[in-house]
């Protein structure tokens, strides 16, 4: 073969490109594989929930303890700095809109169940600067920890508290870790996620399951004929502070 | 040479101070840590191969983590299907740690020896923490 200085550079500067680029074939080429849902996964276009305070009521510490263990919830043991899913509150602090001086005994003292509302219109996850706070497309609220800053614009965003913050390492204030999920470290905020990881194993969420009487009734919102639309349907029902546009998808029956 | 004790000397003592840490390291280090396969949900497998092969895993799982947990997360699939078609749950607790019940022999081993300290287990519940 005929080589030249020129024919010679020109051969050497390809091989030597081809070898620098060569191991980005194996970067490129990505993760082996493919990812499925679960076939036995509970479906829906948006979940939503209604909680029946008239059947829910002697079941409401069994739903918020059954909430909190099965995430891994921790008891700091001080307002503060307390760490909450799923919790009670009276009813002229959840719907201070319906609320009057002359409510009466009956309802001004029950402990109504709260908990976030995955609401249609979140200003959590419109003010969340990483977006590790998103709407996922069942319609759930839900967080990715391992991309929040801990900045708790969330925390300021949200009308109904349904967050907390971790101010420190949670796991001693954990009594018992459940090994299948995960906790929680210092410097993020928490809240519920409708039991995310529930309905992708085809159970219903936690609160829902330890409500014995049918209290909390969970569906989807877009279908007609799901149990929710038929509650929606046949009683009346409120939802909290709804002239503030959130769209929340928790509904209450009093 | 003008100076040569001096040069020499000097000399010397520049190569000892340079090679320092290599002659360190030479002496201390001891190898690799070989990760120990040894627990009893391995013992029980035929075949002692994870979920894709041992090369890949060695130099990706990292990666292949990473992208778990966005497609869990954040489109929902919590199903990994290899290329010749076995599923597993995507779950570094639930379905790594299952086989890899050893985490200070498996885990830890490459990490502490490499001095990587991977926040995983801030969140994500090891056997350590259950004891």
């Amino acid at each position: 073969m005929d080589m030249n200085r020129r024919k010679f550079l020109k051969i050497g500067g390809a091989v030597a490109l081809g070898l620098s680029i060569a191991p980005a074939g194996k970067v490129l080429a990505g993760v082996k594989g493919n990812y499925a849902p679960n076939p036995e996964a509970l479906k829906a276009k948006n979940w939503a929930m209604v909680i029946d305070m008239k059947k829910l009521e002697p079941d409401v510490e069994a739903c918020i303890a059954a909430c909190h263990k099965e995430h891994n919830v921790p008891d700091i043991g001080n307002k503060k700095e307390e760490v909450k899913w799923i919790w009670t509150d009276d009813f002229n602090h959840l719907f201070p809109d319906e609320a009057h001086e002359r409510l009466g005994e009956k309802y001004g003292k029950k402990q109504f169940l709260a908990l976030c509302n995955h609401c249609e219109n979140p200003a959590c996850v419109r003010v969340c600067p990483t977006k590790a706070t998103f709407k996922s497309k069942d319609g759930i609220v839900m967080m990715d920890f391992h991309r929040c800053v801990g900045c708790r614009y969330c925390m300021a965003a949200c009308p109904y508290g349904a967050r907390s913050f971790n101010f420190k390492d949670p796991r001693p204030y954990i009594k018992e870790i459940n090994p299948k999920y995960p906790t929680r470290t210092m410097g993020v905020p928490e809240k519920c996620n409708f039991c995310a990881e529930r309905l992708a194993k085809g159970l219903l969420p936690a609160c829902v399951e330890a409500s014995k009487n049918g209290g909390i009734i969970f569906g989807d919102l877009d279908d007609p004929n799901s149990e929710v639309n038929k509650v929606l349907n046949s009683e009346f029902t409120i939802q909290r502070r709804v002239s503030l546009g959130t769209k929340p998808k928790v509904f209450y029956i009093v | 040479m003008y100076n040569s004790r001096n040069i020499i000397i000097g000399l010397i003592i520049f190569a000892g101070i340079f090679t320092f840490p290599f002659i360190l390291n030479a002496v201390t280090a001891s190898g690799a840590p070989e990760p120990s396969l040894d627990t009893p949900e391995i013992n029980a497998l035929s075949a002692k191969e994870c979920i894709l092969d041992t090369d890949y895993m060695t130099s990706n799982h990292m990666e292949l983590l990473a992208d778990w947990k966005i497609a869990v997360v954040r489109d929902g699939n919590r199903i990994f299907v290899t290329d010749d078609g076995r599923e597993f749950e995507m779950s570094l607790q639930n379905t790594c740690l299952e086989c890899h019940s050893n985490k200070a022999d498996f885990c830890d081993a490459c990490h502490n020896y490499a001095k990587v300290e991977p926040n995983c287990w801030d969140c994500h519940v090891g056997p350590e923490v259950l004891k």
